[in-house]
């Protein structure tokens, strides 16, 4: 396994809050299949419903968000979301308030093609049943232009696991699939174990790793852990993206996972992504800020 | 019998004469260390071994399903209230592990983790 540090790649390019994820796939670039090119955007862990120090403006942040992404020179097919849309409460009440508030307030975007995935703080607590009340099921897949999406649920299970029916699921869908297929997971939390002891994994994740391997073309985006981050598990690339509530510790920076840090806009630690697909080269990620300067 | 109810008399004041206010505490046997998990933390949130002791941790929950995770040692279980459960380890290296609770329990879960502290 190999990982890649965006700060030095960028380093490189000269092109800083663009990346370029290119020759980090290889088959990518022996591929010739089928599909035009399209765009992306990728949302995640906007915690709607937080208020704390750790984010001084969480009730304007999305709104802002949405008004960027709105904003963009390319209009993406579609925009998804990777969880953790609500933050966490124990009232089912006050749960359902958060996504019916949630729900109106990303109808502002001018992108009707909207899809959720669910985080924790949305699905654990009551093993996604709000989540599908408001988002529909929890783990399902489409396909847009040639690239076969997979969204997975390892989260509505308070144990982070995606469990054996789900796994099963998985395989039947990827036996439909040809070795050169492209496909795009997306999920929450990280399938593989970024950082166990801060709980940073998914506890049957290697399994559905397993699976994907056989197949040349996948991308895994996830979000969880509220930064960017680039890893390989074998071919497969998995890439975090930032949240739209506050940054993160540094993966693996302290034996125990330190609480978030102090919020310093300058660090420009909240935002969403553009993800550029393309069946001639790898997808290519440009951050976006929450807002344009 | 390996978990004793140790009862501590803890007096009440000068002004009470005679009353007395009544704490339970779970006290471990030798080798072991009792837990207990609830909504969001580990008591006691630190606890020190010895390099080469066998140490039990006698894990209970006081309102909820948790869990206990030592990744560094393999170890993971749930925590079921009323019930006590038991884990054995014997560090072989000195250092500074985490535990954590790994099924999520509510606003508060990420902060529940705990320290182990393993001495020379």
């Amino acid at each position: 396994m190999k990982s890649v540090d965006r700060r030095d790649f960028l380093k490189l390019s000269g092109m800083a809050g663009v990346t370029f994820t290119a020759g980090l796939f290889p088959a990518y670039q022996a591929s010739a299949q089928a599909g035009g090119d399209f765009h992306f955007v990728q949302i995640s862990d906007t915690h709607w419903g937080y208020k704390g120090p750790a984010n001084p403006d969480a009730e304007h942040t999305l709104e802002k968000a949405i008004v960027t992404v709105n904003g963009l020179a390319q209009k993406p097919d579609f925009i998804v979301f990777t969880g953790d849309l609500t933050h966490t409460t124990e009232d089912g009440a006050e749960r359902r308030a958060r996504m019916k508030r949630f729900k109106e307030i990303v109808s502002a975007l001018n992108v009707k093609d909207v899809r959720f995935l669910a985080g924790e703080h949305d699905a654990a607590l009551d093993k996604g049943a709000a989540f599908k009340e408001f988002f529909g099921a929890t783990y399902y897949t489409f396909d847009h232009k040639g690239v076969h999406f997979i969204a997975l649920d390892n989260v509505s299970d308070p144990g982070a696991k995606l469990g054996d029916e789900q796994l099963a699921w998985l395989a039947a869908d990827l036996k439909q699939r040809k070795p050169d297929d492209r496909i795009v997971v997306l999920t929450h939390r990280p399938l593989f174990d970024l950082v166990p002891n801060w709980d940073w994994t998914t506890a049957d994740g290697a399994k559905a790793i397993d699976l994907l391997m056989p197949y040349k073309n996948v991308v895994v985006f996830y979000g969880h852990i509220h930064q960017e981050n680039d890893h390989m598990t074998g071919h497969i690339a998995h890439h975090a993206a930032k949240s739209l509530i506050f940054p993160q510790a540094a993966p693996g920076n302290a034996p125990k996972r330190p609480p978030p840090p102090p919020f310093d806009a300058s660090l420009k630690p909240l935002g969403t992504r553009d993800v550029a697909m393309s069946s001639a080269k790898a997808p290519v990620i440009v951050e976006l800020p929450v807002t344009k300067a | 019998m390996n978990r004793r109810l140790f009862i501590a008399l803890l007096t009440a004041g000068s002004a009470a004469e005679g009353a007395f206010a009544l704490r339970h505490v779970w006290a471990a046997a030798p080798g072991e260390v009792s837990i207990q998990a609830s909504k969001f933390e580990f008591t006691p949130e630190t606890v020190k071994v010895k390099v080469g002791q066998p140490v039990t941790f006698v894990l209970t929950s006081i309102d909820r399903i948790h869990g206990f995770k030592m990744p560094d040692f393999g170890i993971r279980t749930d925590i079921v209230p009323d019930q006590e459960t038991r884990v054995t380890i014997t560090p072989q290296k000195a250092g500074t592990f985490a535990f954590f609770c790994d099924i999520f329990c509510g606003d508060g879960h990420e902060d529940m983790a705990g320290t182990l502290v393993v001495e020379a």
